[in-house]
């Protein structure tokens, strides 16, 4: 909640009254069968019909059935940037979430706990404000002796629907829409749990809070997470065909794709193994249907040699990579961004991709179509790198205009006179491509190939050849670097600290900033979203500074710089760019950039 | 609406017709391309001249074939076909032409293929194309040793072989094709042999003409590393070239089944073939079903939808 209104509002006594807040941040933990999730979603699509701004942060655990989960949303009136470093507010549910969990709430925040299942610890009763409700018989009393540990979560979200006084009728809503379809009586049981839990006013809650209404205007809002607008924007770009092999936490886009895609014309197919995905998708991509595979940590490494044989017959084709903690099975469930040097660099021979990664929710959907389209023009495989925490993490953002988004990419199978796939006269080394359907009118036709080639596609073994074509490929990502953005500076362009960035670290790394300049640091931040090839003009940016500071979920590696450091060192020569990295498979807190940061620059 | 899978692709007339009007089959010069890089006297020439007699025979379009391949010498196939083709990675061919056939069922999808890249490498995608059923032809050329490698073990070696990494003879059981097509399930499975032309062109039709995998396996004989290895089944080496007998039920499993699993050289032919729904075709039943919610709707029409229960 607000810094200037939080500190001691829930324990001053008195009569109960309302408190104006700009924004709080609810940990839910329990186990990953109580629905607890559901609870984080009806918060944030709440938060999103409202215009309020909102970000969420989960883990899951990497169990079959069970297992510790937490759910975290932070809803704000102004800008959202992180899930938050601490919550006001824990519901839990077990004496394990609470033990567990109690280290990140505010000092005098709110415990609420299930009474049937927690017994609160002597020593923390004075640091932090703990009310104890029976959920779980509470709810099997609003809902019947069946339920047992079901309809919890909707019980706990009448209480804190009560407690921030939020709006009742957008909530049934939302509770109608989720429970449509279905049996109406779990529509019902649903709705009598949720009101037995806002009837309950917890007498030593004294107060209730109400969100500011938000500084943002106009625009609806739409609410998905990561994944999900990875997938609409693949559809919204005119992808109609991909393959894929489960893989946590890849698979949440495969369903979806699976699911959505025929109601476009258009088929995902569950393959036998990692390497038939992306096998398959380049089979569609040759005969035209610019496709899509994805994976994550061990999936991809398996797709590294047919990846580096669309490099080398330059064939478009998008590969999702959500990825989680490594190497080897590692850490499914984990947030890491370790795979930047597969990326980049994965399988054999000199074979140069692109590699985009995107910053935030909103960023997937539009960056998707992004990759679709560089993939199409430099005829190139393009990773699209998200994580574990971008995956899940739902947002709200302005609704897209999908009207005017909406691609439609099908092939023209127009005849051509001649036709060279491998054109070495092409400018920039980008060559068209001509599908199979297509007359080519001189009868000479193409042969799309791993091997070495000629202009036409046949093998070649001439040194001369090999090394043109090796131009070739390298010049298209040369022009596509040429064509990038340089990003923006977050803060002054000159000063003593900047801070670098990749992927899903904006928002922390951002809030960082904010911190530092209140303080009167002089600290700023880039963030990257295109890493390979590398938008032009960097080194004037990190020129205005003393140092450069690369903020990565990686190791930080035999040098001590971490992957992308490794990268801008090599590219730069600057032995001012340093990093600060870690694995603890988390997603950053502000609190730990700021620390770090500190630490390094004294140096 | 952007084109769908399932609806043939509009082809600009001029595509498909001359000037003068009708367009007229393919002759051979116009299908041969590079000359192979195979040792003389490979079986594989003989499977390729079929191949373009059957495209001539059949008067199919440079365009509308497909001709996609893996590693090996028999994967330098498409090389030498004067038609839209792709030379993919060791082992994946059929994953990469189901990917074509499942996008664009105007082609043609043919796929050729040697014993390691289909039984060794890439035997997973063998077992799951079949399963699958999708629609297109496999002709695996099986000389039964690796030959672009100069002669190791392969699946199909025959044990006692002997070969650079089996000096003393191959010790591993060999795979039987035939058979193991039939049980993954296979919706066509043919045999031939290289050394009999009008054989191998009869089968190569047949499995065309199939809705379904197809697979042919095409006995070819390495001259280079393993000489000899089909006189068995050549009358004019001594051998006995005996096709499937005339009461064989092609549609009965398990006496198709006991057919392959005859001693070498067994029975030559058809030994299966059933119809069973394709990939494609249950692809194409799931887009309708779909769709027909969607009727009149544009594509971002149909996005705004979904985008609408998530405000």
């Amino acid at each position: 909640m607000s810094d200037t209104i939080t500190t001691g509002a829930l324990s001053s006594g008195g009569a109960k009254k309302v408190l104006r807040i700009n924004e709080v941040v609810i940990r839910i933990a329990g186990n990953s069968q109580d629905g607890i999730q559901a609870i984080g979603g009806f918060l944030a699509r709440l938060a999103g019909r409202s215009e309020q701004e909102v970000m969420t942060f989960m883990t899951i655990p990497s169990t079959i059935s069970g297992g510790p989960s937490i759910f975290q949303v932070r809803i704000g009136s102004g800008e959202v940037l992180t899930s938050g470093d601490d919550a006001d507010v824990l519901l839990c549910f077990y004496q394990h979430s609470y033990e567990g969990h109690i280290n990140s709430l505010k000092k005098k925040g709110l415990v609420l706990y299930d009474s049937d299942h927690v017994v609160p610890k002597e020593e923390w009763l004075a640091d932090y404000h703990h009310v104890g409700i029976p959920i779980s018989s509470l709810t099997v009393e609003a809902i019947g002796g069946t339920a047992k540990d079901k309809g919890k979560n909707i019980y706990s979200l009448g209480l804190i629907a009560r407690m921030f006084d939020l709006n009742v009728a957008k909530l049934e809503k939302l509770l109608g829409e989720r429970f449509t379809g279905k049996d109406p009586s779990i529509l019902n049981n649903a709705l009598a749990a949720f009101h037995a839990g806002y009837a309950n006013s917890p007498s030593n809650v004294m107060e209730t809070f109400q969100l500011a209404d938000s500084q943002k205007k106009g625009g609806h809002q739409v609410v998905m997470n990561g994944n999900e607008a990875i997938g609409y924007g693949l559809i919204a770009a005119g992808v109609r065909f991909g393959a894929g092999y489960p893989i946590t936490p890849w698979t949440d886009i495969m369903e979806l794709l699976r699911r959505e895609l025929p109601k476009y014309g258009g088929s995902f197919i569950q393959c036998e193994d990692e390497i038939a995905s992306v096998s398959m998708a380049l089979g569609a991509s040759f005969a035209g249907r610019v496709a899509v595979t994805g994976s994550s940590g061990p999936g991809i490494a398996l797709k590294t040699e047919a990846i580096g044989w669309a490099v080398m017959a330059e064939m478009p084709l998008v590969v999702i990579n959500v990825q989680r903690g490594g190497p080897s099975t590692g850490m499914p469930t984990n947030i890491e961004q370790s795979d930047l040097n597969i990326a980049i660099n994965g399988g054999h021979g000199d074979a140069p991709r692109v590699v985009l990664a995107p910053a935030n929710v909103e960023d997937c959907f539009y960056m998707a179509i992004e990759a679709v389209n560089i993939a199409r023009k430099y005829n190139t495989p393009v990773f699209f790198l998200t994580d574990q925490g971008i995956a899940t993490r739902i947002e709200a953002f302005t609704e897209p205009n999908l009207e005017k988004v909406c691609q439609d990419i099908t092939p023209d199978f127009t005849p051509v006179a001649s036709y060279k796939p491998y054109d070495l006269a092409a400018q920039n080394g980008v060559s068209p491509q001509v599908k199979p359907g297509t007359r080519i009118l001189d009868g000479k036709y193409p042969i799309a190939t791993g091997l070495e080639h000629d202009e036409y596609g046949h093998p070649s073994g001439s040194p001369k050849v090999h090394m043109l074509q090796n131009a070739k490929r390298r010049k298209k990502l040369q022009a596509l670097g040429a064509t990038l953005p340089v990003p923006k500076v977050y803060g002054p362009s000159e000063g003593n600290v900047l801070l670098v960035g990749w992927g899903s670290t904006e928002g922390p790394i951002r809030e960082a900033v904010d911190r530092f300049r209140a303080a009167g640091d002089s600290v700023s931040a880039i963030h990257l979203r295109h890493v390979n090839p590398l938008p032009n003009g960097l080194e004037n940016i990190f020129s205005g500074f003393n140092h450069v500071f690369v903020v990565e979920m990686n190791d930080e590696g035999l040098y001590g710089i971490g992957q992308l450091g490794t990268i801008l060192r090599a590219r730069y020569a600057d032995p001012k760019i340093q990093g600060i990295n870690k694995t603890d498979g988390l997603t950053w807190k502000v609190k730990e950039i700021v620390e770090l940061v500190k630490a390094k620059a004294k140096k | 609406m952007s084109q769908t899978l399932t609806e043939k692709p509009i082809i600009p007339a001029a595509a498909t017709e001359t000037a003068t009007g009708e367009r007229k089959g393919l002759t051979r010069k116009e299908i041969v391309a590079d000359h192979p890089t195979w040792c003389p006297g490979c079986g594989d020439f003989s499977v390729l001249a079929l191949y373009f007699k059957l495209i001539e025979k059949r008067k199919l379009w440079h365009e509308k074939i497909t001709t996609i391949s893996g590693i090996g010498c028999s994967s330098r196939f498409p090389y030498f076909v004067q038609a839209h083709g792709a030379h993919f990675i060791h082992g994946r061919a059929l994953p990469f032409a189901s990917g074509v056939s499942l996008s664009r069922p105007d082609l043609h999808v043919f796929a050729f293929s040697g014993d390691g890249d289909a039984f060794s490498i890439g035997g997973n995608h063998f077992t799951h194309t079949a399963r699958k059923n999708v629609k297109m032809t496999l002709v695996v050329m099986d000389n039964q040793v690796y030959g672009l490698t100069k002669k190791q073990t392969s699946p199909t070696s025959p044990l006692g072989f002997k070969s650079k990494t089996d000096i003393w003879g191959a010790v591993d059981y060999p795979i039987n094709p035939a058979k193991q097509a039939i049980a993954v399930g296979a919706s066509f499975v043919a045999r031939t042999t290289a050394s009999n032309p009008n054989h191998v062109l009869a089968m190569m039709e047949a499995a065309m003409d199939h809705d379904g995998f197809s697979f042919v396996h095409c006995l070819s004989e390495c001259v280079e590393f393993y000489e000899g290895a089909f006189d068995a089944a050549n009358p004019r080496k001594g051998g006995a070239f005996n096709e499937v007998p005339k009461n064989h039920d092609v549609a009965d499993e398990h006496a198709a089944y006991k057919l392959a699993s005859a001693d070498f050289p067994g029975n030559f032919g058809v030994l299966y073939k059933v119809n069973k729904p394709t990939k494609n075709a249950r692809e194409a039943e799931i887009n309708a079903s779909l769709q027909s919610k969607f009727t009149g709707l544009k594509d971002w029409q149909i996005l705004q939808k979904t985008f609408d229960r998530m405000k």
